[in-house]
């Protein structure tokens, strides 16, 4: 899954004078797909939190007293997975030319599974399951 | 003329912060949808990418800012259960026509439906707007890492510009949710 090589001059000539050096698009790819699995980790604990009333406790101790309850177990998490997911592929990419429209689409898919299981009216509906 | 606390955090959280991050979304987004080839000198390049960079960076940092100051600030005096006594969940918020800081919290008295059908303001508004605004920064931030790893790139490769305006523009659709909610339900039920 690896891109082809960029020649960016060739489609902007006024970026010549300015001497860019070629870089891979292993770090971009890793930020995409973070971003998506960090939504999808919101999401998936925002329902999972309605399903399981064990995991809302549990969750709502990672407010340390602050009064936030269970959203700060779902925040903190996600936030937490979001930059390991990132740091990983980081790690994994940095030197590498990942196809980058193959990797979107991953992130989009994650992204928008996250954003559905933020919305009310779906994670609502595994009350008392 | 005067704020209390809460008022004033509700203000940073809700109005400045939201202010700043919506001229920096707009500024973003415009100059992000000019990158394309031909259309700048040199001198236009460098000029572009600075406000470029100005804008991205200034919105995930806004992003960050709003959702932690909501979240760890805001929202506890929003959820406070204040109104319970005996059996009865929402006796604090009887016969107000407002949130009280001592007997009834915003969350209370939207639950209560002491002033009309508020329920949903809550069950609905409050629970999609607290979950979704963290998708803001998220998105946001990973939209200004792709903007200054590229730098002028950027203008040769309009797909992946494409990508990054897609980012870029559901970071603030997840923030508006946040902020046309939170702008409702503090005409409902301000933090007091």
């Amino acid at each position: 899954m690896e891109s082809a090589p960029h020649h960016d001059e060739d489609v902007a000539p006024e970026l010549a004078e300015l001497g860019l050096t070629e870089k891979p698009d292993g770090p971009a790819a890793a930020a995409v797909l973070a971003a998506g699995v960090g939504i999808f980790v919101l999401g998936l604990l925002t329902t999972l939190a309605v399903v399981s009333p064990g995991l809302n406790d549990w969750l709502r101790t990672w407010e340390w007293g602050q009064g936030v309850g269970p959203l700060a177990g779902k925040t903190i998490l996600a936030v937490i997975g979001w930059l390991l997911t990132w740091v990983v592929l980081h790690l994994v990419w940095r030197r590498s030319d990942p196809n980058l429209r193959t990797v979107f689409t991953i992130a989009l898919i994650f992204g928008l599974l996250g954003a559905v299981g933020t919305f009310p009216t779906f994670f609502e509906a595994f009350a008392g399951e | 003329m005067e704020l209390t606390s809460r008022e004033s955090w509700a203000v940073i959280h809700g109005l400045i912060l939201g202010t700043i991050f919506l001229l920096a979304f707009s500024g973003g987004l415009a100059e992000l949808w000019s990158l394309r080839p031909g259309w700048e000198s040199l001198q236009g390049v460098r000029r572009r990418y600075r406000r470029l960079y100005v804008g991205v960076t200034t919105m995930a940092v806004t992003a960050w800012l709003t959702v932690i100051t909501g979240t760890w600030i805001v929202y506890p005096w929003y959820r406070e259960p204040l109104a319970v006594q005996g059996e009865d969940a929402f006796a604090g918020c009887e016969g107000l026509s407002l949130p009280d800081p001592e007997t009834c919290s915003p969350r209370d008295f939207l639950l209560s439906n002491a002033r009309g059908e508020t329920e949903a303001w809550h069950t609905f508004g409050m629970e999609w707007k607290e979950h979704v605004a963290w998708a803001a920064p998220i998105l946001a931030t990973a939209a200004a890492f792709v903007v200054l790893y590229y730098g002028p790139r950027l203008i040769s490769r309009p797909w992946l510009r494409a990508v990054v305006i897609i980012m870029f523009v559901a970071a603030f659709a997840a923030a508006a949710v946040a902020g046309v909610f939170g702008a409702f339900i503090t005409k409902v039920a301000p933090i007091v």
